[in-house]
């Protein structure tokens, strides 16, 4: 049986609702495990996390080896708002705009990376993401106003599984939006080749820049709903360690691929967490899968796929040349 | 005033040699292959644990060693493992990607390097391990210094070193079979050089000097731990960056400039915690303006 395009926005709608409604009742009734919950809410913030690094190395072929530095200024940017500026009786009611504004916070500073991805590009750019994630972990180490190295507490626990599933499904459906329209066929020009994307009429430069702030704006959030979560942070959660981890839910998931990301984040948080009796051999687990996935299949489990309902929507139906 | 500075360019001499050795390794493999060897800060880490198990295994002999015995058994030994190491890495995880995009292989030095590390955290846990010292001298004054054996010993034993390298990548045929693939790889198995052969040495030669780096710098700052790899490694690398990546003069010359930053930072900063913020933003604003480093030749891209 086909299904008209009218009908699939209908079901997709009415399959978000249903899940927000899930998502909301599940853990209020007390239905769910409340272990079973966190390790959701971590899978769902990894989500988010991997679809925004896929926009840059998936989409755009670009390479950000420096994405925790925005999830650490979107969390702080948001705990500050959360301790310091608004009302405690608010915050229940505010954390929307908290999070949205950890987002801007982060990507404003996006745009450290994306001038110099003007002028650089591959390993090089790649070195400057690097430098940045240093930096902003190297200043708030140093701002002994917000803890320094012990980091920075009092935040509420307002991160639920509903926040959590909403902000999925916001990432989800604004980046299927964004990649399947002109400006993600321009980030796809790039990737393949910038001159000739350049000849042909794409504005590469302001292309990158979009690109880097809206992923740095989803990774920021992501760094807030964190910050809700665990209630407490500090630089070294924003270390270069979990942009290698990010790294490898895309790389695994799928480069190029919403569902991937998905996937990938799904799949590595699960497994992060069935090996915790490995204890400190947890840790050698994620790099070795990382480079035997570099050997083996380096587009990953769905590179270059989309499951159907996350693929090609009405309106844009181009052949894509993928390698 | 200006004993403490003349104290502090010493000082600087000393951990800008063993950053310079670092830069070397990372510079080599840069030149030959463009691949950022982002594992190399954690060979060093090993070549400095294999120093420490060899020295401490020989110290332990009853035979009562001297002590300069001890220092090139060590030497040689974890000289020796660690290029064993590198070559390995090589084989095993960079070798299968010659021909892939370039962001999987730097990809997969990352992971190599964060399995090194976690590997070394797994096997030893994380307790910080002491290093022997091997070198029991008095100080020597001169002129108001103060210079000790080892400060001599490191400065001395980084610049042999790099001299030696020198000539063996200008004066030698391994060194030339080297600078060709670097100038044009697909030419040079046409001229019967083996290009497997010439990057295995390579990656032997790099994680060689990176062990001695290692020994010296266990010297000098005897706590080792599983993590110091990561910014020994990173510093090493603005250095090769700084100087000009793939420029073996470079490398040195970086070694040296960051050596002072972290020297004197916390002389012009309020505190040493600032040395990576200086570090990483010389490296941001360089690769902006110019990203080929001090010494580093301009690449043209054809199109």
């Amino acid at each position: 049986m086909a299904i008209s395009d009218k009908q699939k926005k209908l079901i997709i709608c009415l399959g978000a609702a249903l899940l927000l409604a899930l998502a909301w009742l599940l853990p209020g009734a007390g239905l769910l495990n409340p272990y079973l919950v966190q390790i959701l809410m971590y899978a769902g913030i990894n989500m988010i996390l991997t679809l925004s690094l896929n926009l840059v190395n998936g989409y755009m072929g670009e390479f950000s080896v420096g994405h925790a530095g925005f999830m650490g200024i979107g969390a702080y940017a948001a705990s500050i708002l959360t301790v310091w500026v608004l009302p405690r009786s608010w915050a229940l009611w505010t954390f929307p705009a908290v999070l949205v504004a950890g987002g801007l916070a982060a990507a404003v500073a996006g745009l450290v990376v994306a001038f110099p991805s003007f002028r650089t590009r591959g390993d090089y750019l790649a070195i400057v993401t690097l430098a940045f994630n240093m930096i902003v972990k190297s200043v708030l180490e140093n701002l002994e106003i917000l803890g320094g190295p012990r980091g920075f507490l009092g935040m509420p626990r307002l991160t639920n599984l509903f926040w959590v599933v909403a902000w999925v499904l916001i990432t989800v459906l604004v980046l299927r939006r964004l990649v399947y329209s002109n400006f993600g066929r321009g980030i796809t020009a790039i990737r393949e080749d910038e001159v000739a994307a350049n000849l042909t009429g794409v504005d590469t430069r302001r292309l990158k820049l979009y690109a880097f702030l809206i992923s740095a704006f989803f990774a920021g959030v992501a760094g807030g709903l964190f910050a809700h979560l665990l209630q407490f942070i500090n630089p070294r959660s924003f270390s270069i360690l979990k942009s290698t981890d990010m790294l490898v839910m895309v790389y695994l998931g799928g480069v190029s691929s919403l569902t991937g990301s998905l996937l990938g984040a799904a799949i590595f948080t699960l497994l992060m967490e069935i090996l915790r009796p490995l204890g400190l051999w947890r840790w050698v687990v994620g790099p070795l899968l990382l480079v035997l996935l570099m050997i083996f299949r380096p587009q990953g489990i769905m590179g270059f796929r989309e499951w159907k309902w996350l693929g090609q929507g009405p309106g844009v139906r181009g052949q894509d040349a993928m390698p | 005033m200006l004993q403490i500075l003349g104290q502090n360019v010493l000082n600087a001499l000393q951990l800008g040699s063993v950053y310079a050795l670092i830069a070397l390794g990372y510079t080599m493999v840069y030149g030959i292959l463009t691949l950022i060897n982002f594992a190399h800060g954690d060979i060093f880490m090993v070549g400095a644990y294999l120093s420490l198990a060899a020295a401490a295994f020989l110290l332990g002999l009853p035979l009562g060693l001297p002590l300069v015995v001890v220092f090139v058994g060590a030497m040689v030994f974890s000289m020796l493992l660690t290029a064993l190491l590198g070559v390995t890495i090589e084989r095993l995880a960079y070798r299968p990607l010659r021909q892939a995009p370039r962001v999987s292989a730097v990809i997969t030095a990352l992971g190599v390097g964060l399995f090194l590390e976690n590997f070394t955290l797994g096997l030893l846990g994380p307790e910080p391990r002491h290093f022997p010292s091997l070198i029991t001298m008095g100080v020597w004054e001169v002129a108001g210094l103060t210079i000790t054996p080892l400060q001599v010993l490191i400065i001395l034993g980084a610049a042999v070193l790099m001299v030696l390298l020198d000539l063996l990548v200008g004066h030698t045929l391994l060194g030339m079979a080297m600078r060709a693939i670097s100038y044009n790889r697909p030419i040079v198995p046409l001229m019967g050089v083996s290009v497997d052969r010439v990057i295995s040495l390579t990656f032997a030669i790099g994680s060689a000097i990176a062990a001695a780096g290692g020994l010296l710098y266990g010297l000098a700052y005897p706590v080792l731990d599983p993590y110091m790899g990561i910014r020994i490694g990173w510093w090493a690398f603005i250095a090769a960056v700084v100087g000009g990546i793939g420029n073996i003069r470079g490398a040195m010359l970086g070694g040296f400039i960051l050596g002072a930053v972290e020297i004197f930072t916390p002389m012009v900063l309020p505190s040493s915690t600032y040395r990576d913020f200086v570090a990483f933003s010389l490296l941001l604003l360089l690769l902006v303006f110019k990203p080929t480093g001090l010494l580093g030749r301009p690449v043209f891209e054809r199109v």
